[in-house]
């Protein structure tokens, strides 16, 4: 049998069957389901006459619209209360599993699922939504699609699919203090562009990716999107087992051997062959910074802005003017009047930890309007209160609020006014994205949290080290 | 899905790489929990001075005169040219429903992010691809030239100028005939009920864990 990657792996054991010109038809083992991407879904399962292929594949949660202070208050907005409310009586009508807005486990669908062992290594995984790509960082085959495959998923638990190419961007060496994985993601797409992984399925590897907590590897993956590719992942190893076992809806403990058997298969064989490769040495990744409006126009805290001539053509002076800066400018003297650490990429328990520790003892600058944090899940909260890490964003000025999407995409009262500029923690920093005419800077964590400090961006390695 | 055949449409150019879906339908139209009324909504913030919200009526907002879709000419345009890496960014099938919504049939690009590529298919949106160069000379050809058409035959897979010039173009044999027949899809795939029902025993069996009740 010839050697294959683990997305060769992940593919070829969910084939149902395969036609002639490649197109197969694919086994779905997990639905994650929002408010946003659904209603259609079941309301065209509902015109058809058509009930879902497997009820206990799905599982739901609103994520996008929902307020992140006042929950008790209910949504104001009727408009997203509508379809958070549309949600829970899909979800009721068709018997899917919830975890509904006063849920303690409710939190951002990418958040939730690996926290709840609703993620599993060797799944194959779909949501109405693109940064499903973040699950593969379990070994998984997870992919974002459209309001009609959701449709298609719920009555045929199958997809029509033509399958990727493989890509492997190994990260030799080992990350300096003061840069994360954030940092290593923003650096790859950087290198790469936001197109340079279309049409490919790009895994991870590398000592670097290796050495990465769960929580790393759940924010280089989510980010596998923005440079272009439907899925990221990366080989399961001991952390991915450490991490998993234990969980909620995690294999119970008399299938747990029999899981983990299966499981260390799922890594690409030695000699696999891969159509693209890229090697990129950790050491010489800096803390990054985005300055324009996609995430490839990036770069490092110690960089000045690009000038014209330098690469970006077309599409750098529109960038510029959109986001109020000129060229020349050092990232250092870029100054912010918001903050915002959450979003499916940077909301887990670790990025709090590490922005917290750049906090503690210390005042959100004046010019800053607003400084949040918004956990990624009720049980993220609920950990970082119990390590009392509120009190710490609290003291220094941060707004402590409830999980959700929040100010990563703006669809509910968190956003910026037009002009206004944030450094965040989210992963898109497209036109009005956070608000119209809101400016955004992707940074780490500890990038946004040094940022706070200071209102303008800082090297965070000068806080860890102080 | 209604079949799609030919096209002879005017042809309006989007200048412009990197073209996201935040763009194409922003997110306060994604509260909608319908399918279509998007089309007004289509590039809101480029295509109108103020703040746009669900529900509005567009009729009387400000106009960006300089954009694209608010000059005469392309008023009624039923092509989209547009340059490399379209619809990247959030997998929202909004963006397809407001193009279509708007009128649009066809969008011809130097390339595509994946998963909006593949829910123009469902949409009945035809989204060609073509090489930088040929997109380069189509762009300056409508510029220069009001009222610029284009014939779309999806059939044999080509593009017919007014000047009779014939472009070829790539497309994949499923994803053709989808269109052509404009099928469900999900009917196409319930067909092998049985395949996907035995695939599922042998799955259950082989990984028990993934078949929980939750």
């Amino acid at each position: 049998m010839s050697a294959k990657t683990l997305y060769d792996k992940l593919w070829d054991s969910h084939i149902v069957r395969e036609d002639e010109s490649g197109t197969s038809l694919i086994y779905i083992d997990r639905q994650l389901i929002h408010e946003v991407t659904s209603p259609q879904a079941f309301e065209g399962l509902r015109i058809a006459g058509r009930t879902p292929w497997r009820i206990s594949a799905n599982v739901a949660v609103p994520d996008h619209n929902i307020p992140t202070k006042d929950r008790h208050l209910g949504i104001t907005d009727p408009v997203s209360k509508l379809q958070v409310d549309t949600l829970s009586k899909n979800c009721s009508n068709f018997e899917i599993k919830e975890f509904s807005m006063s849920d303690p486990n409710q939190g951002i669908v990418h958040v939730i699922g690996p926290e709840q062992g609703l993620t599993l290594p060797g799944m194959t995984i779909v949501c109405g939504d693109s940064h499903t790509s973040t699950h593969g960082a379990l070994g998984a085959l997870a992919f974002g699609i459209g309001t009609s495959e959701v449709e298609h998923v719920l009555a045929t638990q199958c997809l029509v699919q033509k399958k990727s190419k493989n890509m492997l961007i190994k990260v030799n060496g080992n990350l300096n203090r003061g840069v994360t994985a954030k940092d290593m993601i923003l650096y790859i797409i950087g290198q790469i562009g936001t197109a340079g992984g279309t049409g490919y399925a790009i895994e991870f590897g590398g000592n670097a990716i290796q050495e990465l907590s769960m929580e790393g590897r759940l924010t280089v993956c989510n980010m596998s999107i923005e440079a272009g590719a439907r899925v990221g992942m990366i080989a399961v190893d001991q952390i991915t087992l450490e991490y998993v076992k234990g969980r909620p809806y995690a294999p119970s403990a008399d299938e747990w051997d029999k899981a983990i058997t299966s499981w260390q298969y799922l890594k690409s064989d030695e000699d696999a062959h891969f159509d693209k490769l890229i090697e990129i040495e950790a050491s010489s990744i800096k803390p990054m910074v985005t300055w324009g409006t996609s995430p490839e126009m990036v770069t490092d805290i110690d960089s000045t802005l690009p000038y014209p001539n330098n690469g970006y053509n077309t599409t750098l002076q529109p960038a510029l003017d959109y986001m109020g800066l000129t060229s020349g400018t050092a990232i250092k003297d870029i100054k912010l009047d918001k903050i915002f650490i959450g979003s499916c990429t940077n909301s887990r328990i670790e990025d709090l930890r590490s922005a917290a520790a750049i906090v503690k003892g210390r005042k959100v600058a004046k010019n800053i309007k607003l400084a949040m944090v918004v956990p990624g899940s009720g049980p993220v909260k609920q950990q970082a209160e119990a390590e009392g890490l509120d009190k710490i964003f609290l003291k220094a000025g941060f707004e402590w609020r409830d999980p959700g999407c929040s100010m990563c995409l703006a669809m509910n009262a968190d956003y910026l006014e037009p002009g206004e500029r944030c450094a965040s923690t989210s992963n898109r920093n497209f036109e009005g994205r956070q608000g119209q005419g809101g400016r955004t800077h992707l940074v780490s964590p500890i990038m946004a949290a040094a940022a706070a400090i200071e209102g303008h961006f800082v090297n965070a390695l000068e806080y860890l080290d102080n | 899905m209604e079949k799609f055949k030919t096209i002879t449409g005017v042809v309006a150019p989007l200048n412009r790489d990197n073209v996201d879906t935040d763009a194409i339908i922003p997110k306060q139209f994604l509260k909608s929990i319908h399918r279509s009324g998007f089309g007004d909504n289509l590039f809101d913030e480029w295509r109108y001075l103020d703040h746009g919200e669900p529900g509005q009526d567009c009729s009387n907002r400000p106009l960006n005169p300089d954009f694209v879709l608010n000059q005469a000419r392309y008023k009624n345009a039923t092509i989209l040219l547009t340059h490399s890496n379209f619809g990247c960014g959030s997998s929202r099938e909004h963006a397809p429903w407001a193009l279509d919504n708007f009128g649009f049939r066809v969008i011809i690009a130097g390339s595509y992010a994946d998963i909006f590529y593949n829910n123009c298919f469902k949409n009945g949106i035809l989204p060609i691809c073509l090489p930088v160069g040929v997109i380069d000379s189509f762009i300056e050809l409508t510029q220069n030239n009001p009222g610029y058409t284009l014939s779309i035959d999806l059939e044999s897979q080509t593009i017919t100028d007014p000047l009779d010039t014939i472009v070829h173009f790539e497309i994949e044999e499923y994803h053709k005939n989808t269109l052509l027949d404009g099928l469900d899809e999900i009917g196409q795939t319930l067909i092998y009920k049985n395949d996907i029902k035995q695939f599922e025993t042998n799955h259950q069996f082989k990984n028990p864990w993934l078949f929980k009740t939750l």
